[in-house]
């Protein structure tokens, strides 16, 4: 865009899917915001009424909400703590030059292109299972007791599963960016007498930190919002065992037919989401002005 | 104290000979080059001795010491590689550091050492700079750091200056002669470039895929090349190679004309030959010409030439600089 008309073409060019995307946005953020200051419950339709903060009240102060946040935290970091550590490692691992690498490679990616609900499903019903899954089936072999995974471990098994979604993504992104570390690198770093260890930490750690920043910020996006695997699996429980706050707003307004709090609940969702994304960006971002 | 002695050193890749055995004696303190086209093997070698690859057979030995199957770090070498290999993400001083770090040093050591290079190099300003942020000259100064802080037996340039621009490359080539001047401390390092292989070394290994053709001091090579591929790599403008009834005259092959070693006339001479291009460079003129019956030459005048294209000039060759090559291209002594 160098000259004056030039600049002013674009604009109006790009004006109309600018404009789109903003009414995409702005609509449904400004109704929600409506609806949370209502008390809109379907079951008394008609009755619609300005109630002011009352829903925000009611959220903020019901023990599930707090439940709920402390489930998305922890959810969150263990995932994200899995996939980067087990990413790099696989990613090591596939940037060796071992026999049948390109079908590993494929084998790895593979899960990443299985539906969360499908993932969920194969996880209950044919692995996870206390009765007919192969987890129960491979203790009793051991001669152990098996699992009750969903009543006796709710939230670990609900961290294995997303876990498994997401380790490929984690594993693609990394593997690029080993592929991409100069091998010059290494062999000056050999000559100055680094073990694989010593090279490991002070070059090859730092040279993914770009990737593993983008590793972390997008799945911190994706794995706020898990809902598929919760729903499909415990439903949230047993008890609040489960409940994370995308699961929770469900709960108020497809459960309860609260319209009004789960508005005031989605909005809670979406400042939260910023703060980590504000906390994430001070903390890590910085990686990614090089 | 950095005497290396290779052993028939082989390499293969597969069934591929990169080197099919070479034996070579570096003395403690010299600065040798291995200079030769791109692919005949001289990085290869390099990268043996530094221990970056795996012999397949033979004996590198360092100061008597066989080490064909030590790691790199545990033979004593530097070595400052063509991209330099910087580490990014670390200061200058990190750079330099990283390898005393990786030693064992402690701080004090590694502080004052660090700081002594950096004084050798003029990077004492640059120390809390990252790589990125240095100009290709720096960034070359700071991979020779490195090399220096570790006081090695010897240093390996990997054509450390490939990446300068043409007045950096003049600049960084005295002062590694500088340095050595300076250190004392053996160097062996790899060009495809004659004019550095000419300028720096002490010792020239001329090397065609994976031999060595001839290791000479550089104007040994000059004046007695073992064979035409030495003779027509060393020195520039390359050496005339010109056969039939002027070479029968000689009682050879073949013989070669350096372009510097033929006198040029408008009236009488040997060989007849006409202008093609001119170069005319001021302190010498280059010209292109087309001998008669014998193909294209180069003549290297001194001085300023008015000539041109078209223009009928006669050249007669230095008759004690001629060199005589048989059908095999080796050379012959002076007839």
């Amino acid at each position: 865009m160098s000259t004056r008309a030039s600049t002013l073409t674009g604009r109006i060019m790009s004006a109309p899917s600018i404009i789109v995307l903003f009414l995409w946005m702005a609509v449904p953020l400004g109704m929600t915001i409506y609806f949370s200051f209502l008390r809109y419950n379907l079951l008394s339709p008609g009755m619609e009424e300005w109630i002011g903060t009352l829903n925000y009240e009611f959220f903020l102060t019901d023990p599930a909400f707090f439940a709920s946040l402390a489930n998305t935290l922890l959810l969150v970091g263990s995932v994200l703590v899995i996939t980067v550590v087990g990413g790099i490692l696989l990613g090591l691992m596939l940037d060796q030059p071992i026999f049948g690498r390109g079908i590993l490679r494929l084998l790895v990616i593979a899960p990443f292109f299985i539906m969360p609900t499908v993932n969920a499903l194969v996880w209950k019903n044919l692995l996870m299972d206390p009765v007919s899954g192969m987890f129960a089936w491979i203790a009793s072999l051991l001669g152990l007791p098996a699992i009750d995974w969903f009543t006796n471990a709710p939230l670990t098994s609900i961290i294995i599963m997303v876990s498994w979604q997401w380790l490929p993504f984690a594993v693609l992104i990394l593997l690029t960016a080993l592929q991409s570390l100069d091998r010059d690198q290494k062999e000056a770093a050999q000559m100055d007498g680094a073990g694989p260890v010593a090279i490991f930490f002070y070059i090859t750690l730092p040279h993914l930190s770009r990737a593993i920043t983008v590793v972390i910020l997008i799945e911190t996006i994706f794995l706020l919002t898990v809902f598929a695997e919760i729903f499909v699996t415990t439903g949230g429980g047993p008890g609040l065992a489960t409940t994370n706050i995308a699961f929770l707003v469900y709960t108020q307004a497809l459960l309860q037919f609260d319209v009004g709090g789960a508005s005031a609940g989605g909005i809670v969702a979406v400042i939260l989401a910023n703060i980590v994304a504000i906390f994430l960006i001070r903390l890590i971002g910085k990686n990614l002005d090089k | 104290m950095g005497a290396i002695r290779l052993e028939k050193v082989k390499k293969s890749f597969g069934t591929l000979d990169v080197i099919p055995g070479v034996d070579l004696d570096i003395n403690d303190g010299e600065f040798v080059v291995f200079v030769g086209p791109s692919g005949c093997g001289k990085s290869t070698l390099l990268r043996l001795i530094a221990g970056l690859e795996d012999v397949t057979d033979g004996k590198i030995l360092i100061d008597g010491t066989d080490v064909a199957n030590e790691a790199p770090a545990k033979r004593g070498l530097s070595m400052v590689f063509q991209s330099y290999a910087l580490y990014p993400h670390m200061t200058v001083y990190n750079n330099i550091a990283f390898g005393l770090k990786m030693a064992g040093e402690s701080k004090d050591v590694i502080d004052q050492k660090v700081q002594s290079a950096a004084k050798i190099l003029n990077l004492t300003d640059y120390l809390e700079r990252r790589p990125g942020a240095l100009s290709g000259g720096q960034r070359q100064r700071v991979a020779i750091g490195r090399a220096i802080v570790r006081n090695p037996a010897a240093f390996l340039f990997d054509e450390p200056l490939s990446n300068l621009d043409a007045a950096l490359r003049v600049n960084m080539r005295l002062e590694i002669t500088g340095l050595h001047q300076e250190l004392k401390t053996t160097m062996i390092y790899v060009t495809h470039d004659q004019v550095e292989a000419m300028t720096m070394a002490d010792k020239i290994v001329v090397l065609q895929a994976g031999r060595v053709e001839q290791v000479g001091k550089p104007m040994e090579l000059y004046n007695n090349p073992a064979n035409k591929f030495v003779a027509g790599f060393i020195g520039s403008p390359k050496m005339n190679f010109l056969g039939g009834e002027l070479a029968a005259k000689h009682n050879c092959h073949e013989i070669g004309i350096r372009p510097e070693h033929l006198a040029v006339s408008t009236e009488s001479g040997v060989i007849a030959a006409t202008v093609k291009i001119a170069e005319h460079l001021g302190a010498e003129t280059y010209l292109h010409v087309e001998a008669d019956g014998l193909g294209p030459m180069t003549v290297r005048a001194t001085g300023e030439m008015p000539l041109g294209e078209h223009d009928k000039i006669f050249l007669t060759p230095e008759q004690d600089r001629i060199h005589r090559f048989d059908a095999h291209g080796l050379a012959l002594g002076a007839s």
